[in-house]
């Protein structure tokens, strides 16, 4: 029985479709609303060499623009706000605030901002990120034990020393936190924004322009693609993660 | 000597003036006049203390005393309110010292194998990066340690931990090295053969070692010198020579000397306990 241990996760995919083929074989569901999962795949497997291919790229720029704008003003300023508790304390209402604010809310504020492109929607993605992550790198860095600070000074760390290469080590596995929650925020953003935000590409606008044509094969395979993305993304994170935080949890 | 210290006539209690040897008559570690306080407490008050060069010194007394705030203050790791403490006449930051810390896992680095966390000090004295190898080598060669200093510090155990803690106080060549009750996170088997590493790399090197112990029987097993401290404001009960011959073994325990000195630090420990 040990043996297809590995294999336990494939047998609820295999499970879901096979629901999914009984549904379309005894017409559960109206066919026009629910392709078989062969018509489906079919879409999916010849839209990602074209159209679909090309607005998957399309999505995975806007979000990666968006999620390294956010860590390259999150992760400094998590670390210079954690390192004095009362500064983090004097801020923490408006940054639990803001990350409490719906991204989707400052669409307007944005829009008027930077008009209609990708600016809008990069730089929308970006706050609601940036927010999860600062906040998190800065509970990281106020985490930070404390005798192994108190260890680096000890040994005669100056304070930048302390900070760069105590504080900031101590708070990675909780940056990472921040970045995969971050990472998840801004693809909901992103594609949200394809759909309605004048879009011409985009895996938002695949599956809205699909749902417009009725064409639903492809805009289940655009669904499918979208949940592809997002859990590869997750799934990089987790790798790079588990390779340079290596000491996480132990 | 501090003027508190009980002078037992069934035991020699050693003046730390007394000449035991011309080189080592000047004290190493002067304390004077030190005071500290937190919030109302009071935990020392004009605390004056010698502390011997090249000796082992246990730290003993009654919970809370503020064994750990002693060498905390005088390593620096506290500041003290008021008072004044000299090593041969200099302060903490021309000196070179080791401290070890209780919590090893938290002390040490565990995004650094343990080669790098006993470098460490070194790194911050910015020694270049192959002196720095060769002193970790040396030291490793040394203490005649068999640990596979590749590994992460997660991946040993505890007592492993420890033993690459203290081999990073070493690693700079300390004048004096801090202990803080060192082995009270191990197991029983793990602290009895901490003890005798501790003893050798003593042994070794002689520094001068202030250890701080929760364990009487380590206190007095260890030290060459065991300092028992009163309730706070702690002042010294005593001051207490155990000069059995080294290495000690586990004979050394059931010696009618050893049985003797500990039995003492005993009595006037329960009696600052019993003050109360």
């Amino acid at each position: 029985m040990k043996r297809i241990d590995p294999f336990l996760p494939i047998l609820g995919v295999v499970a879901l479709i096979a629901v999914w083929q009984f549904a379309v074989w005894n017409n559960i569901v109206d066919p026009v609303l629910l392709p078989s999962p062969a018509t489906s795949a079919k879409a999916l497997w010849a839209g990602m060499g074209g159209a679909l291919g090309f607005d998957f790229i399309q999505t995975v720029r806007r979000t990666v623009a968006s999620i390294a704008i956010a860590s390259v003003i999150a992760i400094p300023l998590g670390i210079f706000l954690g390192s004095s508790e009362r500064l983090y304390r004097s801020v923490e209402f408006i940054i639990d605030f803001f990350r409490s604010t719906p991204a989707s809310a400052m669409f307007p504020l944005f829009l008027v901002l930077f008009g209609v492109g990708d600016k809008t929607k990069i730089s929308v993605a970006a706050f609601g990120a940036m927010l999860v992550i600062l906040f998190n790198v800065a509970y990281g860095v106020m985490n930070a034990r404390k005798t192994r600070l108190l260890a680096a000074k000890v040994m005669g760390a100056s304070r930048l020393q302390v900070l760069s290469g105590v504080m900031l080590l101590e708070s990675l596995p909780q940056t990472f936190v921040g970045l995969r929650n971050g990472v998840s925020l801004a693809l909901v953003v992103i594609v949200v924004a394809e759909m309605f935000i004048g879009s011409q590409d985009g895996l938002g606008h695949s599956v809205f322009e699909a749902q417009q044509l009725f064409d639903m094969p492809r805009m289940y395979a655009a669904i499918f693609a979208a949940g592809a993305l997002g859990y590869g993304l997750n799934l990089m994170f987790l790798l790079i993660e588990r390779r340079f935080v290596h000491w996480a949890g132990k | 000597m501090n003027a508190g210290a009980v002078s037992s006539l069934a035991l020699r209690t050693d003046s730390v003036a007394a000449p035991v040897a011309a080189e080592s008559a000047r004290p190493h570690i002067t304390i004077r006049g030190l005071s500290k306080r937190f919030d109302k407490a009071v935990i020392y008050d004009r605390f004056d203390f010698d502390i011997p060069r090249g000796k082992l010194i246990s730290v003993f007394g009654p919970n809370g005393c503020g064994k750990s705030t002693l060498i905390n203050m005088v390593a620096g790791l506290i500041p003290p309110d008021e008072g004044q403490i000299l090593f041969d006449g200099m302060l903490l930051n021309e000196i070179k010292f080791g401290y070890v810390f209780q919590n090893y896992r938290e002390a040490l680095f565990p995004w650094l194998r343990a080669f790098d966390n006993i470098a460490y000090p070194l790194k911050m004295m910015n020694v270049p990066k192959r002196e720095r190898s060769a002193r970790v080598e040396k030291l490793v060669a040394h203490l005649g340690v068999k640990l596979d200093l590749n590994r992460y510090p997660y991946e040993m155990s505890g007592g492993q931990q420890q033993l690459v803690s203290i081999m990073r106080a070493l690693v700079v060549e300390p004048e004096v090295l801090f202990l803080d009750e060192p082995f009270s996170a191990l197991d029983y088997e793990m602290t009895l053969f901490m003890r005798d590493q501790l003893q050798r790399i003593f042994m070794e090197t002689k520094t001068t070692t202030v250890l701080v112990s929760h364990d009487l029987e380590e206190a007095v097993y260890l030290a060459d010198y065991v300092l028992l401290l009163s309730r706070h404001p702690a002042r010294v009960s005593d001051f207490v020579a155990f000069d059995a011959e080294r290495p000690r073994s586990d004979a050394t325990l059931s010696e009618l000397d050893f049985v003797r000195v500990k039995a003492h630090c005993l009595d006037v420990f329960q009696r600052e306990v019993r003050k109360a």
